[in-house]
């Protein structure tokens, strides 16, 4: 006993490693935000929202992550089910095409659609969201695919069809609301996607929120740090209300919770 | 009343009549001449069943034999590359999986995930648009009927394998079927779920009268199970026949050796339609089908209740182990020449025949199947 006297249990150990790990990210995290503050000052905050532009364009990157979000899921979903029940020797295809746009770069894909789009869309913002959904194709594509992973896709579908159900109701009464944490997920990522992206909307010539921040970075540097952290909070308010809905639904399911990172843990449950 | 009211109060007695508990006339249902290939993989091969309304028939045959793939046919989720399945005579080859009213139960578990049991069981009437009043109703008397009742709200992650498969039982019954198919529904769970599930299956089938086509690899499953067991090989059926036929009167060496236990024993064919083992000479059963044997080592197939067993001398073999199985005995003998075979004798007698007695065994003469000799490893 005297002998192990000197020596902390590996509990303790371990526990105290954890304060430590937390405690570093903590500050790291933690720190730039304090300096922004600092920087900004408490007074900046309530002028960003009088600003020219401010309104106008988080409303247009709101409005592009929405048409983007909606578009992405309702090419993306049918595909990934279709590739999964019909052609999974495609599937790793699939992977590869989907992830392209994280290969090509913004400004090459811009760039050359800015060169053969057709005249009426060079001048819609949608032509905006249309590359955003190419740009969201990575990570929604994941994040579905990671959720049929995890289900049965095959017998449920097959069961749901015994029972009369038809093609629309099998889609829409069983595989949805089981693929409610991949969507959620595919979702989140999408949105964060729109509202950060800043390349092509400034190639685009158009003011989305990003875009926005940095022009009125060049005259009052303290407004578009404040911007910045208010975008932050935003997003983290957005995370966290999709983090409570989803895991409500969820636990009542058996899925566990819903996380950004729930699709990390979707991939090993799947295979 | 309105008359959306009148309309779905309808459609619910429709849907619900009489049900659960009331015997039912049955569906006949004929596979005829079904035939798929898989690439050059041929799964199935002229499969003809014809199914009685009310029959439970079950397909039993070792993994790849094509039971699973003509049970698939039936449900709709496979197409044939030939052959018809006609349901009271009308051929439903072209009618969608969704609009041919079979219940049916699959291997692995498959309750939807975001539905609790009362409305996994109310899913097929959901889709019948049956009021929500009548749909709970009739799927609460489903639960309860396969003991479920206090597990109503719960969801599928928070039941048991056993409990999930007879949710699923129940959720197949719920459409009032025209035909159960089961597919292999008891191979995930435990001994002992396993057995009551079965018992459970064949009383409401039985009570119900619904024809249904079952799916199994498990010899004792089919055998207790059903009123007739189709025996399949490569594709093909080589026998269909009462689980007491198929045992006694095997119609070929495959279904021979496939049920039940099965001795075999180192023969010569004498002619075409005899053959010698043991030193007796006895007559060769289907022997049309072993001209082809002719001239070729061959075995003759005995179960262990055929070989008569007496304590001798000098006789042909060793006891070598003795298993008490009740009324019999199994008793392991060691032939001359390193054959190895089981023998039953009543238990009463078997206590003459310690491990290591030299015992004399011989062939009753009754006709016996042969098949090519097996190759041992």
């Amino acid at each position: 006993m005297a002998a192990l006297g000197g020596i902390a249990p590996r509990g303790v150990r371990s526990t105290a490693w954890r304060w430590i790990v937390l405690i570093v990210t903590g500050v790291y995290f933690l720190l730039p935000l304090w300096a922004a503050l600092r920087f900004a000052g408490i007074k900046a905050f309530g002028s960003v929202v009088s600003e020219d532009g401010f309104t106008s364009s988080l409303a247009l990157s709101l409005r592009l992550a929405v048409i983007t979000t909606v578009i992405t899921i309702a090419l993306m979903l049918p595909t990934a089910v279709y590739v999964h029940l019909r052609l999974p020797r495609l599937r790793r295809l699939m992977e590869g095409i989907t992830i392209l746009p994280i290969v090509i770069p913004p400004v090459v894909l811009i760039v050359g659609v800015l060169a053969i789009a057709p005249s009426f869309l060079k001048s819609s913002s949608l032509l905006l969201a249309l590359l955003y959904v190419v740009l969201a194709m990575p990570f929604a594509y994941r994040a579905l695919d990671a959720g049929l992973r995890a289900l049965d896709l095959k017998t449920i579908t097959e069961a749901s069809q015994s029972l009369g159900a038809s093609w629309g109701s099998t889609l829409w009464r069983v595989i949805l609301p089981n693929l409610r944490t991949a969507l959620l997920s595919a979702t989140v990522l999408t949105v964060a996607m729109v509202l950060g992206e800043f390349t092509m909307a400034s190639l685009d010539l158009y003011q989305t929120f990003p875009v926005w921040i940095y022009v009125n970075s060049q005259t009052s540097g303290q407004v578009s740090v404040a911007a910045s952290m208010l975008a932050l909070i935003v997003t983290w308010l957005v995370l966290l209300a999709i983090t409570v809905l989803g895991t409500r639904q969820s636990r009542k399911t058996g899925g566990g919770t819903v996380t950004l990172f729930t699709v990390a843990r979707q991939e090993t449950r799947g295979d | 009343m309105t008359a959306n009211t009148a309309n779905e109060a309808s459609t619910a007695s429709t849907a619900t009549g009489g049900l659960p508990g009331s015997e039912r006339g049955g569906t006949s249902v004929v596979l005829q001449d079904l035939t798929r290939h898989f690439g050059a993989t041929r799964a199935l091969d002229g499969l003809s069943i014809d199914m009685a309304p009310g029959e439970l028939v079950a397909l039993l045959g070792p993994s790849g034999c094509g039971k699973t793939t003509a049970l698939r046919i039936v449900a709709g989720f496979e197409t044939a590359d030939a052959g018809e399945v006609l349901i009271d005579g009308k051929d439903i080859s072209h009618v969608p999986a969704a609009r041919r009213d079979m219940g049916m139960v699959f291997q692995s578990y498959s309750l939807f995930p975001n539905m609790s049991a009362l409305d996994n069981v109310a899913f097929g009437l959901r889709m019948r648009k049956v009021g929500t009043g009548s749909r709970r109703k009739k799927a609460a008397e489903l639960l309860d009927m396969v003991g479920l009742a206090p597990q109503s709200g719960q969801f599928p992650h928070q039941l048991s394998g056993g409990q999930q498969q007879r949710v699923a039982l129940a959720r197949a019954l719920a459409i009032e079927p025209r035909v159960l198919l089961l597919d292999e529904p008891l191979s995930a769970l435990d001994a002992k779920v396993r057995l009551q599930l079965r018992e459970q299956i064949r009383t409401l089938q039985q009570r119900l009268g619904t024809t249904t086509l079952f799916v199994t690899h498990d010899q004792e499953e089919a055998l207790s199970m059903a009123d007739r067991v189709g025996v399949m090989s490569n594709g093909r059926l080589e026998q269909i026949a009462a689980p007491d036929e198929l045992y006694a009167d095997p119609a070929t060496a495959f279904v021979a050796e496939f049920v039940g236990i099965m001795n075999r024993l180192p023969a010569s064919l004498e002619g075409g339609d005899r053959v010698t083992v043991l030193g007796s000479t006895v007559p060769v059963r289907a022997a049309s089908q072993v001209a082809e044997l002719s001239g070729k080592p061959v075995d003759v197939l005995v179960r262990p209740e055929g070989l008569r067993l007496e304590v001798a001398e000098n006789g042909n073999g060793i006891v070598t182990t003795r298993t008490f199985l009740g009324s019999v005995t199994r008793v392991g003998v060691l032939l001359d020449g390193d054959v190895a075979l089981q023998a039953d004798k009543p238990s009463s007698e078997a206590a003459s025949l310690p491990p290591g007695a030299s015992v004399s065994v011989t062939l009753p003469p009754e006709p016996v199947h042969v098949a090519a000799r097996k190759v041992s490893e």
